[in-house]
C-alpha cells in the first residue's frame, strides 16, 4: 500500500484530537506517516502508532518561533522522498497556508475544508460544504500530489495500533524562509475548555445577552456540559467577548455534536458559520428569528429565565 | 510606493449561487467580493500618509468582473487592470494564483494587499500562492498594518491560541481581515472619477501564460455539487415557565447531559 503524509505539527505533550482525526482519515487511503515537530515523546510516537501511523518522522529545529511556511520545505523534501498518495493537514489558517505553499512547489492540486476524504478509483474523493454551507460539493485533484486540508470533527477519530518507526531530521532553513519575521508571540490566557473548532459542544450567545457580564451566565453554561463558548458577530463587534469566538464566516466555521444558539438571531453570516453541527439548539425571545428555522429544539422565551433554569436542571439531574 | 490590491468579483452573498453545467459558479450578476473592500481600504489609507503612493486594482475574471474593478475604483486608487480571457473560465486557485502572480510581476508592487478570503470559494488560499510564486514574504490575516519608512510592513494576526506580531520588508503579500477597519463608501464624486481612471485589460498571451494551464486544466475536479436538504423541522416551544426544564429534558434524550 501507498504512504500518506500526516501533518501532525507541533506536539507539546498530548498530540491533539485534529492530529487523530487526520490518520483515521488517512488510513483510508494509505499508509500513514505522521510529520510532526515538538516534543514527540515515546507518549506521543505510541499515542500516533495507535492510530495507525505507520511511521512518525520528527522535524527537529531549535528556531522555536520558525513560521508555518517553514514547514512547507520540509514537507516539499518528505514528498520527494515519500510519494505519497496524498498530503493531509489540517483546515486551519496555518494549515490551509502550508497547503497552499506546498500545492504550489508540488505544481498540484489543493482541496480545503474537507468535511469528508474517502478513497477513490482516480484517487481521494473529497467533500466540501460551500455557499455558507448550503450545498455539498465533491471534488477531486486531477495533477500532482494531492494536498488535502481537513476540517476540525470530519470524523470520528478510531484506533488502528501498529508500532511506527521513528525517522529524525533536522528542519535546515534558507534565508528565503526567515524573510517573514516572527517579533512576538503572546499565548491566550488558557480557559479551561475545550478549542472552539474542535469542542463537541459549543455554547453560543448574541445580541440578546445584552452586554459583556451575561456572557459569564454562557461559560457556567458551557462548563456545566463541557463545551466551548462561542459568540455572534454582533456581539464581538459589540466588544462583548473576544473575536476569536467568533462565529461564522470571518469568524471560525464550528460543526460540532450540539450547538446552542442563546440569544442568536441567525443572521445568514452566523449560520454559514454553524449550520452543519449534529444538532442545533435555540433560545430566543423572537419567535420569528432565522435561527428557529435550523433549530431542533427551540424555546421561544427570555434567556434570563430559560438558561439558569436549564443550568438548575442539568445540576439537578446530575446530583 | 506601488500597491496593487487583489480583488475577486463574486456572487452576491445575499442571492442564491448557480451553478453551470459544468460545475462553475455562474458569475452573472455578481459584486466586489465585501471581504475586498477591507484591502483597497487598507492601500487608501497608505495613501494619506505615503506620499507618491499609486494604488491598483487587479482582478482575473469575465468580462463582467470589471465592475468589481470600478467598484473598486470608485473607493480609490489611480489605475485598474483586469485580465480576461475565455480560456481562464473555470479556474481554481492554483491556476488563479498564477495568472495573478504572472499580472503582477508585471506590476512590480512594492506591496500587494488581499482580503482575507473570498466571499464564495473562501480557501483564504491565493495570497499565500502569491507569494510563493512571488518569493516574497507573506503577512496574512491582518488585523492592524503598518509601514514604516524603513520598508518594513507589520501586522498583528490573531490565531486561536496566540496573538502574533510579524514583520517583513518590502516587496511582500499581505491579507487582511474585516477587523482592521471599515471601509470607506464610495462618494458620488469617486463614482463619477472612477469611470475616467484608467483600466487595462490584459490577455493570458500578454502575461506568457499558456492558456493550457488554466481553466479546463485546472488541478481539481468538481464531480458533484448538491444543495443542502433543509434541516428536519424542529420542535418549538414557548418558555411558559419550564423552558429550561423541558430544555434539559431534550439534552438528556439526545443524552447531552
Amino acid at each position: 500500500m501507498s504512504d500518506v503524509l500526516v501533518l501532525v505539527g507541533h506536539i507539546a505533550g498530548q498530540v491533539g484530537k485534529p492530529g487523530l482525526e487526520l490518520l483515521t482519515l488517512a488510513r483510508r487511503l494509505g499508509d500513514p506517516v505522521v510529520v510532526c515537530a515538538g516534543e514527540a515523546d515515546e507518549a506521543a510516537v505510541e499515542t500516533l502508532g495507535r492510530y495507525g501511523a505507520e511511521r512518525v518522522h520528527v522535524i527537529e529545529s531549535d528556531e522555536p518561533q520558525e513560521y508555518p511556511v517553514a514547514w512547507v520545505r520540509a514537507l516539499a523534501a518528505l514528498t520527494a522522498d515519500v510519494r505519497p498518495v496524498a498530503v493531509l493537514t489540517e483546515s486551519t489558517p496555518d494549515g490551509r497556508e502550508i497547503a497552499a505553499r506546498l500545492s504550489v512547489r508540488l505544481d498540484g492540486g489543493v482541496l480545503t475544508d474537507a468535511v469528508d476524504v474517502q478513497a477513490g478509483p482516480d484517487g481521494p474523493v473529497v467533500t466540501q460544504w460551500a455557499f455558507a454551507a448550503g450545498y455539498t460539493v465533491t471534488s477531486r485533484v486531477v495533477r500532482g500530489v494531492p494536498v488535502i486540508a481537513v476540517k476540525p470533527n470530519a470524523v470520528v477519530p478510531s484506533e488502528a495500533p501498529v508500532t511506527p518507526s521513528v525517522t529524525r531530521g533536522a528542519l535546515v532553513l534558507e534565508e528565503a524562509d526567515r524573510r517573514t519575521r516572527v517579533v512576538s508571540r503572546t499565548a491566550r490566557e488558557s480557559t479551561g475548555r475545550p478549542q472552539l473548532t474542535e469542542a463537541d459542544i459549543v455554547v453560543s450567545g448574541g445580541r440578546g445577552l445584552g452586554g459583556a457580564e451575561q456572557f459569564a451566565l454562557l461559560e457556567r453554561l458551557a462548563d456545566a456540559l463541557g463545551g466551548a463558548v462561542g459568540a455572534s458577530r454582533a456581539a464581538v463587534d459589540s466588544g462583548w467577548y473576544p473575536h476569536t469566538h467568533q462565529v461564522g464566516q470571518t469568524g471560525v466555521t464550528v460543526s460540532p455534536q450540539l450547538y446552542l444558539a442563546v440569544g442568536i438571531s441567525g443572521a445568514i453570516q452566523h449560520r454559514a458559520g454553524m449550520q452543519t453541527s449534529k444538532t442545533i439548539v435555540a433560545v430566543n425571545k423572537d419567535a420569528e428569528a432565522p435561527i428557529f428555522e435550523l433549530a431542533d429544539y427551540g424555546v421561544v422565551g427570555d434567556l434570563f429565565e430559560v438558561v439558569p433554569q436549564l443550568l438548575d436542571e442539568v445540576a439537578r439531574r446530575r446530583a | 510606493m506601488n500597491i496593487v490590491v487583489c480583488v475577486k468579483y463574486v456572487p452576491d452573498t445575499g442571492s442564491q449561487p448557480r451553478f453551470t453545467a459544468e460545475h462553475r459558479v455562474d458569475r452573472a450578476g455578481g459584486r466586489l467580493s465585501e471581504l475586498d473592500e477591507y484591502a483597497v481600504e487598507q492601500a487608501l489609507r497608505v495613501v494619506d500618509t505615503v506620499p507618491g503612493t499609486r494604488v491598483t486594482h487587479l482582478t482575473v475574471g469575465p468580462p463582467a468582473a470589471a465592475e468589481a474593478l470600478r467598484r473598486a475604483l470608485a473607493m480609490g486608487g489611480d489605475a485598474a487592470v483586469h485580465v480576461s480571457d475565455d480560456a481562464i473560465a473555470g479556474s481554481d486557485a492554483p491556476a488563479t494564483a498564477l495568472i495573478l502572480a504572472a499580472a503582477l510581476r508585471r506590476l512590480s508592487p512594492d506591496l500587494v494587499l488581499c482580503a482575507m478570503a473570498s466571499t464564495d470559494g473562501g480557501t483564504s488560499l491565493v495570497p499565500a500562492m502569491l507569494a510563493e510564486h512571488l518569493e516574497m514574504p507573506q503577512l496574512t490575516f491582518a488585523s492592524e498594518m503598518s509601514l514604516d519608512e524603513g520598508g518594513t510592513v507589520r501586522i498583528r494576526r490573531e490565531a486561536a491560541s496566540e496573538v502574533r506580531h510579524l514583520a517583513a520588508g518590502l516587496p511582500a503579500v499581505v491579507s487582511v481581515t474585516d477587523r482592521i477597519g471599515d471601509p470607506r463608501y464610495p462618494s458620488f464624486k469617486g463614482i463619477m472619477a472612477a469611470k475616467k481612471k484608467p483600466l487595462e485589460t490584459w490577455s493570458l498571451a500578454d502575461l506568457g501564460v499558456p492558456a493550457g494551464r488554466v481553466g479546463a486544466a485546472a488541478a481539481t475536479v468538481v464531480d458533484q455539487i448538491t444543495a443542502r436538504p433543509p434541516r428536519a423541522a424542529g420542535t418549538i416551544v414557548p418558555d411558559e415557565g419550564e423552558g429550561g426544564r423541558r430544555l434539559a429534558g431534550f439534552l438528556s434524550e439526545q443524552k447531552f447531559i
